[in-house]
């Protein structure tokens, strides 16, 4: 199996966990919260590592221990070798539009 | 307690792989589209050693993270778009996989100069069964070729899409993108039809 941390797929979306703050004794790393800041909205892994400029490698192994301590959840994107034609014909149609 | 923003809808994504041989456009094709220009992140190695994909980096000699872009097309707020440039090299296979998983599909943006440098990523998407179309990047003094060529050159199975594309343009690469949906739509329709044990109704 993969390393640690390499279960968050590339644009699998994370998202601030709605709990309450994270207590004192998890100590947390600036790194942590750095990239629990930008989940307080909706946002994927990649545009994550992006925005915190840290290698996808690290940025898994955050979220790794931020979704452990319960403070971020994952929201997996469809994934798989068969893909829905709802999400084909939904990417079809915006694709038409722009 | 803080105004959490929890209430932003959640997006579903999805994501198009653009692959192609070293130089043949990628990241031309992914910020003539996407909305943001292509942004990179790294991929970190443990244990060897590769240059980027990039022409700039050919001076770089070795170095242990490789770089990714990647492009976003949001439609709606809750379905968005990730366009990734995949290294055409064999020795980045390893990201290959991870790429490709989940993935729509595949462009492989064919240089004409250079259209041995995209057989591993043909041979691969066959091997996977990952739907892709051939997009022959129209370099300005590239050498201009039929699509009938490229087929036979690249030795592509019929039901296989060849398209001419210039990177550069917009419409151009979004007609790529429409014919790699519907050729994928296509597809899905063949296999539902023969998961079914017979022909598609209607």
């Amino acid at each position: 199996m993969p390393a640690l941390g390499r279960n968050f797929g590339l644009i699998d979306v994370v998202v601030a966990a709605g709990g309450p703050p994270p207590s004192p004794e998890l100590r947390l790393a600036p790194e942590h919260r750095q990239v629990l800041a930008r989940c307080q909205r909706p946002m994927t892994v990649v545009d994550l590592a992006s925005e915190v400029d840290l290698p996808i490698g690290v940025v898994r192994v955050l979220l790794s221990d931020l979704t452990e301590y319960g403070i971020v959840e994952v929201l997996t994107a469809p994934r798989g070798r068969v893909i829905s034609r709802r999400l084909l014909n939904a990417v079809l149609d915006g694709l038409e539009e722009l | 307690m803080d105004s959490k923003n929890s209430e932003s809808p959640v997006p579903t994504t999805a994501k198009i792989i653009i692959a192609g041989g070293f130089g043949a456009g990628k990241t031309t094709l992914v910020g003539a589209i996407t909305e943001i220009r292509p942004l990179r992140t790294e991929e970190t190695l443990s244990d060897r050693s590769v240059g980027v994909d990039d022409v700039s980096g050919v001076d770089n000699k070795t170095t242990t993270t490789v770089a990714m872009d990647f492009g976003r097309i949001t439609f709606r707020s809750d379905l968005a778009l990730y366009l990734f440039g995949m290294p055409g090299q064999e020795r980045f296979w390893f990201m290959w996989e991870e790429l490709s998983f989940g993935a729509l599909g595949a462009v492989v943006l064919a240089d004409t100069r250079r259209l041995a440098s995209c057989f591993a990523s043909v041979d691969y998407f066959e091997h996977y069964g990952i739907p892709f179309l051939v997009a022959v990047n129209c370099f300005d003094g590239a050498p201009r070729y039929d699509p009938a060529d490229v087929r036979i050159a690249l030795d592509l199975d019929p039901s296989v899409p060849v398209l001419m594309c210039d990177a550069r343009r917009r419409d151009s690469v979004k007609t790529a993108l429409i014919g790699l949906v519907r050729h994928a739509l296509t597809r899905s329709g063949v296999q539902e039809s023969e998961l079914a044990g017979g022909p598609a109704l209607g």
